[in-house]
Formats: C-alpha cells, structure tokens, sequence
C-alpha cells in the first residue's frame, strides 16, 4: 500500500504549480488552468484524508469543489470572453483600467 | 376684579412686532401712528390700573395678577405674573407717560433720520422691557426685562450703527452691564438655593423671618445685597461701573432721554428699592450703597464741570442725580430715592429733550462753545430749559428741590445716615447747580458763536446719507408733516437757528409742566407739606421715620417726642436753608464766569493746571480700565484662547488628525495598482499568512 505521505507530497507539489502559474502567467487561461490544478490538488488531499480516516464527508466534499470548480468555470469564461471582446487580449497585465 | 395688567406691556410689544416686521413698507406716519398708539394706550391702561388700584382696600394689596407657570423643577416654581403696587406703580406710570411724550417728540426728531420704522421699533421694545421690569412679580421675570432693556439699550445706542464710536458705545453698554447682569444672577441663585422661590411676595414673606434680624456683618442676606448692588451699579451707571452712560450719549437724542436718564438707568433704584427687605437686614450692604451712591454722584458732578459736549454734561449729571438715589436708598430712605426717582425722570428728560432741541435748531453741532445766544431763536426750549436747570439745580418751588432736599435731609439724620454723606451731597448739590447754569448760559446766553450757513443733511447721522437718501426714495412722505415748511434743514444749507417744530415743543412744555408740579407730592412737614409719597409708599417699605421712632427714640415720652420733632424740623429748615444757598451760590458763579467775566474760565482752568486736565479726561478712568482689565484681558484672549487654545489646541489636533487619515490613505492608494498578479500576489501572501498561522497554533 502506497504511504499517505505520497499523496500528501503530490497534492503539495500539484499546488505549488498551481500557485507558480496563478503569480507568474500572463495569459488569463493559464491562470484559471492554475487555479484549476489548485482546486484538483487539494480534492487529492480530501481523498487521501477520506481514504486514510473512512470518513464519508472528505469524499462529499470533493463533489462540491468540483461543483464549485464548474460553476467558477462557467462564470469565469463567460468573464474571459467579454474581456476578450472588448479589449482584444488575454494579457492580464494590459487589462489594468480599473485602479485608482 | 381683574386689572389686566398683561396688556401694558404687551401693547408696546405690539407696536414693536408690527413695525419691525412690516415697518419697512410703511410710510412714515404709518409708522408714528401705530407707535404712538401702542404707547398711548399702554399709558392710559396704566392710568386705568393705577386708579384702580387706588380704590382696592389696603388688604388687597399688593394686587398680583398670575397669568401662568413658566418653570417647574422640583419644589421650585417661577410665574408668569403682574405685581402691582405702589411703588410699580409709580414706576410704571412714570414709564408710559415720559416715554409716551418722548415717542411724540421722537415724530418730530427723528422724521428726517434713516431707519425710522427701526427707530420706533426698537424704541416699543424697550418699552415692552422696561415695562415688564416694572411690573414683573418675581425676580427672574424682572431678570428678562433687566436685560430686554440692556439689549434694547444697545441697539439704540447703535442706532447709527454706520458710525464706528456709536457701535463701540453699544458694545460698551452691552459689556458694563454684563458685568453688573453677572452679579444679579449670583444673587438669583443665592436666593433660589436659600429661599427655594423667586415670587416677591414668597421671599419677602421668607427673608422677614430670617434670622438673625439684622446683619451687621458678612452673611447671606449682605452677600445678596452686595451682588445685587453689582447689578444696580452696572445698570444704573454706579462707580464702577459708570463708564458706559456717558459713551452712551452716541445714541440719537430722545434715546438719551428715554433710556439713559429717565427710565432705564433708574432700574437699579427700583431694583433696590423693591429688595428693601433685603436691604433694610443689613447695615453693611446699606452703607455700601451709600458710599457708592455718594461718591458718584460727587465724582460725576466734578467731571460734569469740565464738558464741553452739552449730550455728556448731562449724562455725567444723570450718573451724578442717579448716585443721589442710591444714596437715598443707602440710608433706607427708599421713598425718597424713588421721589427722586420720579422727579429727575421729569426733569431729566426735558433737559435730553432741550438738548435735543437745541442741536436740533443749530443744526447738528453738540459743542457748548459753539453755541450760546439761543434765547431768541428757540425761546420755547429756552424756557423749558430754564424751567428743568432751576429743577435739578434745586432752586427752591420747583420739584428738584423737594426731592434732592429729602436726601439731603435723610443722608443727615437716618439712622444710617452721617454727615460725612450730607456734606458730600451739598457739595455735589453746588457743583450741579453750578455746572447746569453753565450749560444753560453758555447755550442761550451772550451771542452766537456758530456757523452761520454750515452745511448739512442730516443730524447726528452724517454716515448715514446713503440710507436716509434710499427711505427718502421710498417714501414720499420722508419730511413729517410736522414739520414747518420753514424747516429747511435736510435741504442743503441750514441757516440761522431755529425753533422746533411743534412735535418736539409740546413734550417739553408738559414735561416742563410735570418739572414744577412734581415735587408737591413729597412736601416735608418742616415745610408744612404732608410728604405724601412717604406716606403713600408706606405699605410697599418701612418709612425711615417710622423705623426711627422704633430705634432711636424708642420709649420715650411723648413730650419729648414731640420736643425732639421740633428740634428735628428746625434742623431740617437749617439745611434746607444750606441747600437753597448753595444753589443760587451755584447759579452766581455761573453767571459770573460765564456771563460777566468770560475770560476768567480759562484763567482758573489754567492756574489748576494738571488737576483741570485730569478732570476733563474724566480722570483717565477709561484709559486705567483699559490698561488695568481690557488690555490684559484681549492680550489674554488673543495669545492664550485665540492663538494658544482655539488655533493651535483645538484646530491642530483636528487638522492633524485629518492630515494623518490623509497621508494613511495616499500610501494605501497605491495598493489599488489595477495589475492583476500583484492582486494575486497578495492574494497568495495572504493565504500564506493564514497558513502560517494555523500551522504555529496546531504545533503550539
């Protein structure tokens, strides 16, 4: 049987990518594919949990970060594709209007 | 039966409310009309109640007229109410007669004059103050007409508010009284924390069975005796607090007359002599009354010698007369420091309203030595004018004489009395005899020594062409129709002197009236009179003599009684024989200095040489007041309050505050860069932080 802390370990590892993409990307994509890889890392760590302790809620749970992912992908492409639209790029650097 | 007293004061307010509000409107007869008609029926109400009252049997009165509560705090009451009694009575008679003739005189006065419907305005508010003063049953309803008439006081002072020394005379009068309104108020308290009421009736009633009988030391009743004498000097222009009446003398004529002698500064009089309870109690507050009352009016008298200005000869002469009843008061002869009261009202007021008459007629000029030969130009003022000089010199038939006499009498052989006050007072009745002939040779006596063509708009109020001209715009009937075609004074050039017109002469004629008859209520037995003020004033205060017969002559025999009666009117007729003495003493000198020998005035002013000086800048009293309190008290105000307290104190720890929530926001600004990684950023230090956190408290 595989050790818990393999898991733990990927999940970790997946997040950081997760977080390295969302600081340094420039393209709107990439940085919602990073807050996606996030979000699926710690499902990893609800799983592992679940598993670990036989616990019903921590696989609950993953169905509602999944549910959540989905609705933040709906909302948030819609958001991508007006800001495309309007400002014809997906530079997050270039889309700066709103600031003091 | 009800006497309706409400509507005496309420009348005037009347006419006040309808031309300060619409006056503006008005022409002006409109606006003498509604003024002199609210006054008017005031005084014929007042008429109406004084007979009245006369017929009530004596347990009736003082006749007290409640129209409602006004405070109620605990135990503690205050009424709306009307106290009628003898001696407001008096007092409320001789208020709505002079001030009725002097709103007629005004008419004629003031008709070419910017302001007119202000005029007349603010003239029915004092009335309505003063009145309320008067009648007013409790102390702090007499309050609000104590400073109803200080407020109507200033506006009228400031009357010619364009004029910068009339507005700083306001500001002056305004302040004096304060001062004095800051001891009356102490005094309320005293009252209202030791007797629990401010009804006269409650405090007379409580003040009687005080204990012990009579204070001849420091205690509570000496104490509320010295505070309200704080307030009768400020606003009966009492040293110390004299200094404002004379400045006061920049506020039109019939002011002066109305306000500043005749009623208004004789509130303090009245004040005290409605406390006489109180008074009576202590020996030490009454000797101090009558030194101060005493001193005044000798210090004035001196200074009245030396003006120039006809307006402030007379004020000083008012603060002088004004020291005559406190010093009646002093020795707890209060009816006839109220007989005096009444007589210089009179008097006083026709001496104003000749004043008035007279710069009228030379077209604006108030110096004396500009003046002089008015006998045959204005020979109604002149002798009217004759009439009140023989009056408040004491020249015997006249009712100066009788009221002034009392006092003298009464400073010398009352129990509180001494003679240190009697010598004073003859001393001051020879200066006041002196320097009132003085203004009345040099005004109307030898020749013309004016200008004769000067040029001229309009008396007293030359800033004020601008304003006088727009209500001359307004209304077509700027010029009364009072006045006499020949009067050509607001028409350029003003020519030779001139009589009044009739407006003015009539009100002199019947206060000349009232000068001469006067003084027969008050008689003295060593005369063969029946000094019937006394008598008539008996219920309201203890008649001196009656206390007299209780202290000093108690137990005696009657014989010997009657032996020292005699002795007593013979004594009495000695000094009144003193007093007629030095006042054709006063009226000699007079003539001979200002009518035989002119040259000599200016011979002795100079032989006294610094003395003289002193005298005629009033004994620097202004210039010590301002070097000792008001210098002291703006430099304070502006280093300390202004610049220490109010600029630096007060509006630094705001500005500083408001400075620092600045610069805090103008850093935090530029957080909001619009550059979505440093958001995200901080998004990630955040989270970050959140993670540190849990993990140091789950390793804890």
């Amino acid at each position: 049987m595989v050790p818990i802390s393999y898991y733990l370990v990927l999940s970790a590892i997946l997040f950081a990518c997760g977080v390295a993409g969302f600081l340094i990307k420039r393209n709107i994509i990439t940085i919602f594919m990073s807050i996606e890889l996030m979000l699926n890392a710690v499902n990893l760590t609800f799983v592992t949990f679940a598993a670990q302790w036989q616990a019903l809620s921590g696989y609950i749970f993953v169905f509602f970060v999944m549910v959540v992912a989905a609705a933040e992908a709906a909302v948030g492409f819609a958001i991508i594709i007006a800001v495309f639209r309007t400002r014809e790029t997906l530079n997050v650097d270039r889309v700066n209007l709103l600031k003091l | 039966m009800t006497l309706n007293l409400w509507l005496i004061p309420v009348l005037p307010a009347a006419g006040a409310a309808i031309n300060g509000f619409f006056g503006r409107r008005f022409s002006n007869k409109m606006v003498s009309a509604v003024a002199l008609a609210s006054t008017a029926a005031s005084f014929a109400w007042a008429l109406l109640a004084a007979i009245r009252l006369l017929g009530m049997p004596a347990d009736q009165l003082p006749y007290i007229e409640r129209i409602g509560v006004w405070l109620r705090s605990g135990d503690f009451v205050v009424e709306y109410g009307f106290y009628l009694d003898h001696l407001s009575m008096i007092m409320m008679l001789v208020v709505t007669g002079v001030g009725f003739l002097i709103h007629v005189y005004s008419v004629g006065y003031m008709g070419h004059e910017g302001g007119y419907y202000r005029f007349f305005s603010y003239l029915n508010l004092f009335m309505f103050f003063m009145l309320t003063l008067v009648l007013a049953d409790n102390y702090l309803l007499m309050f609000v007409g104590w400073e109803g008439v200080g407020l109507a006081s200033y506006l009228l002072i400031g009357f010619f508010f364009l004029r910068d020394s009339a507005a700083n005379a306001g500001k002056k009068a305004f302040i004096a009284n304060r001062v004095g309104d800051f001891g009356f108020l102490i005094a309320l308290f005293l009252l209202v924390k030791h007797f629990g009421t401010l009804q006269y009736t409650d405090i007379f009633h409580k003040v009687a069975e005080f204990s012990p009988g009579i204070e001849s030391g420091a205690g509570l009743l000496t104490a509320i005796a010295l505070l309200m004498l704080v307030g009768a000097t400020g606003k009966s222009a009492q040293i110390p607090l004299y200094v404002w009446l004379p400045d006061a003398m920049e506020g039109p004529t019939p002011v002066s007359a109305l306000i500043h002698a005749a009623t208004m500064v004789t509130a303090g009089v009245y004040m005290i002599a409605r406390s006489n309870a109180i008074f009576s109690r202590s020996t030490t507050a009454l000797a101090v009354v009558a030194i101060i009352g005493c001193l005044t009016s000798f210090f004035a008298a001196t200074i009245g010698i030396t003006q120039t200005d006809i307006k402030r000869v007379l004020a000083y002469s008012t603060v002088s007369q004004l020291g005559y009843m406190f010093l009646a008061c002093g020795v707890a002869a209060y009816s006839a420091g109220i007989f005096h009261l009444m007589t210089h009202a009179f008097f006083k007021a026709l001496l104003f309203l000749g004043a008035g008459s007279v710069i009228h007629a030379v077209g604006g000029e108030q110096d004396m030595r500009k003046m002089g030969g008015l006998k045959k130009y204005a020979p109604y003022t002149f002798w009217t004018m004759l009439i009140a000089t023989c009056a408040i010199a004491g020249i015997p038939g006249l009712s100066g004489f009788f009221s002034k006499d009392e006092i003298l009498w009464q400073a010398f052989s009352s129990p509180h009395g001494h003679w240190a006050f009697w010598l004073l007072g003859i001393t001051t009745a020879f200066m006041t005899s002196f320097y009132m002939f003085r203004l009345l040779f040099m005004t109307f006596f030898n020749e013309y020594r004016g200008p004769v063509a000067a040029q001229h708009t309009s008396h007293e109020a030359q800033p004020h062409a601008a304003t006088a001209s727009a209500e001359h715009a307004g209304h077509t009937h700027a010029v009364p129709p009072q006045a006499p075609p020949t009067n050509a004074h607001d028409h350029g050039g003003h020519g030779e002197p001139h009589e009044s017109p009739w407006a003015m002469v009539v009100p002199l004629v019947l206060l000349a009236v009232l000068s001469v008859i006067g003084g027969y209520v008050g008689v003295p037995k060593a005369l063969h009179g029946g000094n019937h003020i006394e008598h008539f004033l008996a219920p309201v205060m203890p008649t001196i003599t009656a206390e007299a017969a209780g202290t000093a002559h108690g137990g005696a025999h009657p014989e010997q009684e009657q032996s020292q009666a005699a002795e007593d009117s013979s004594l009495e007729l000695t000094l009144t024989g003193v007093s007629v003495a030095v006042a054709f003493a006063g009226l000699g000198l007079a003539w001979l200095l200002y009518v035989k020998r002119r040259d000599l005035p200016a011979k002795i002013a100079n032989s006294l040489g610094g003395l003289y000086t002193a005298v005629l800048n009033k004994y620097y009293v202004d210039e010590i007041y301002g070097a000792a309190i008001i210098g002291p008290l703006i430099a304070f105000s502006t280093r300390v309050l202004w610049r220490g307290i109010d600029a630096t104190l007060i509006d630094g720890s705001v500005n500083s505050g408001a400075q620092g929530v600045r610069e805090i926001g103008d850093s935090l600004r530029h957080q909001q860069s619009g550059n979505i990684r440093s958001y995200a950023g901080w998004v990630t230090a955040g989270a970050a932080l959140v993670i540190l956190y849990m993990v140091w408290m789950g390793t804890r």
